[in-house]
């Protein structure tokens, strides 16, 4: 780890004035940040502790039943809040399904949205990575690129978003609330991250000094009752997805008034399927129109490498959060949140998973 | 730019010149203090041997800078044992052989700790699996370990449970 100025400001406002500097990083819990300190691939020259920061620690209910979450809400103390949990299931799901109990105990919401790419060669000093030193090229187009993206990359980079927790965040169109130079704005999570283009791998819109201070989820009872996460991993649990699905339905009889749809593990932000969401309006739901779904949110999938298995795979896992949620969200989250294999305490819903 | 934090380590308040702010919860622990009890293994999130309770949760003390608890709590192994009394989990884990080498032990006992004190788990074995999934045992223990867990967590609940006293509608609680 390179040596660095630790500065600890007392008001947000002293917080942006400092994290405006060059060579500024924030830092809150620091489990992705102090890991890539660790591995030299992040050399901050001033560390600007934010995690004593008054006022952003909380879960507020605003009067129109939005919620208010402040930047540095710790995961599992936002996935295990009773009332959040009730309103917004998948993201609790989400949330239960990431790292593992001591690093969620950790993490915070905005250190969640802001973490790094896992791919390999981005962690690997010795590597060309665009993304790590633009301009350097992608050693992983031509690498071991079995995980990474199928929607929405470039010759410039190919690596994927990490987090489930913004997979729901991008179906429910949570808005980022930041704190700049020049005062507070906020945008949807959907234009946060940004996709690689021809030139470069920038990965989100946030200038110097930027601080993500909270994020707010508008009144959801709609989707509450039919929402589900799904996430496919490598080993059973505390793993990265390889693909992972949200599905939210709002249902009028058999029929599908209205859904919200996002994959994560595809793309370099976490990806929102409206295709695929404007075709479910008014359908039965059906196995049938959950493939057409599927196939419609995979349209422009395209490998990056050795991965056409995860269009695939993508696929399957979108029908499968979209059959458990029709099912219904669970009365107690299964003892594996988000495992697309079957509740041992709940019977399988029908369709097999293993079938496209 | 040296200065001090304040930290409660096992009870003793602790003022801790930090000469450097690169220091790891992790290396102060074993390093500054000497308690080697918490282990190092991957040093980077992935294992759980450095698991900790900070402010009584668990968490991962190689990926947590030491410059910004002042002021926290911290227990580690060495803290959980009530003189030469063991606590319910290590006892747990000897009774149901939960570990071979010993070297993922402290961890794993640590995590079992802020598992059951977060109290999601109940008495199910697989979501005693899931969350523990966070501490790896290279030997492998994992059957022990899960048992050791739920027979902990038995004994603590039922050292919590009310005792009837004499003359008490309500009881009175034991602990």
């Amino acid at each position: 780890m390179n040596r660095f100025d630790f500065i600890r400001p007392t008001s947000l406002a002293d917080a942006v004035a400092a994290g405006t500097s060059p060579g500024s990083v924030y830092l809150a819990a620091g489990t992705n940040l102090i890991d890539l300190m660790k591995i030299g691939v992040t050399r901050p020259e001033r560390v600007i502790d934010i995690s004593r920061l008054p006022g952003l620690d909380r879960i507020e209910w605003l009067p129109d039943g939005s919620v208010r979450i402040g930047a540095l809400v710790r995961n599992s103390d936002l996935a295990y809040d009773k009332r959040f949990a009730a309103a917004y299931p998948a993201v609790a799901e989400a949330l239960l399904s990431g790292a593992s109990a001591q690093l969620r105990n950790a993490a915070t919401v905005g250190g969640n949205l802001l973490q790094r790419t896992r791919c390999a060669y981005f962690q690997d000093t010795a590597s060309a990575c665009n993304r790590r030193e633009p301009g350097s090229g992608c050693d992983a187009l031509q690498g071991e690129n079995r995980l990474h993206a199928v929607l929405g990359w470039t010759e410039q980079c190919i690596a994927t978003h990490p987090s489930d927790f913004c997979v729901p965040l991008a179906a429910l169109d949570a808005m980022v609330e930041i704190e700049g130079q020049d005062g507070r704005r906020e945008l949807p999570i959907g234009a946060l991250h940004r996709l690689p283009d021809a030139h470069g791998a920038t990965e989100s819109v946030l200038a110097p000094g930027d601080l993500i201070t909270g994020l707010r989820l508008s009144e959801s009872t709609a989707f509450a009752a039919h929402a589900r996460y799904v996430k496919l991993r490598e080993r059973t649990s505390y793993a990265f997805a390889i693909v992972s699905a949200v599905a939210l339905l709002s249902m009028d009889g058999d029929r599908i008034k209205a859904s919200r749809l996002a994959l994560g593990g595809v793309a370099a932000k976490p990806w929102r399927a409206s295709a695929a969401e404007a075709a479910l309006v008014g359908q039965r739901a059906t196995r049938e129109a959950f493939e057409r779904a599927a196939t419609a949110a995979l349209g422009d999938a395209r490998p990056s490498g050795d991965n056409a298995f995860k269009i695939t795979l993508a696929h399957r896992i979108l029908v499968r959060a979209l059959t458990l949620a029709h099912q219904g969200t669970p009365k107690v989250l299964p003892a594996l949140p988000a495992s697309p294999f079957p509740d041992p305490h709940s019977p399988a819903p029908k369709g097999d998973l293993h079938v496209a | 730019m040296p200065f001090s934090i304040s930290l409660t380590v096992n009870g003793q308040p602790n003022s801790i010149a930090l000469d450097d702010p690169r220091v790891t919860l992790l290396d102060l622990l074993r390093e500054r203090l000497h308690l080697t009890g918490t282990k190092k293994g991957c040093d980077r999130g992935q294992c759980g041997a450095c698991t900790v309770l900070l402010d009584g949760r668990r968490i991962n003390a190689c990926l947590t800078l030491a410059a910004s608890l002042d002021g926290s709590t911290v227990t580690t192994i060495e803290g959980l044992a009530n003189g030469s009394e063991l606590h319910p989990v290590q006892a747990a884990f000897i009774a149901c052989d939960g570990l071979q080498c010993g070297y993922c032990t402290p961890g794993q006992i640590m995590s079992a700790v802020g598992l059951l004190s977060e109290g999601h788990a109940g008495d199910d074995p697989e979501r005693v699996r899931e969350l523990m999934s966070g501490n790896i045992c290279r030997c492998g223990a994992y059957q022990g370990i899960t048992q050791a867990v739920l027979e902990a967590g038995q004994a603590i609940s039922q050292q919590n449970r009310p005792v009837p006293a004499e003359g008490s509608e309500n009881g009175r609680s034991a602990a």
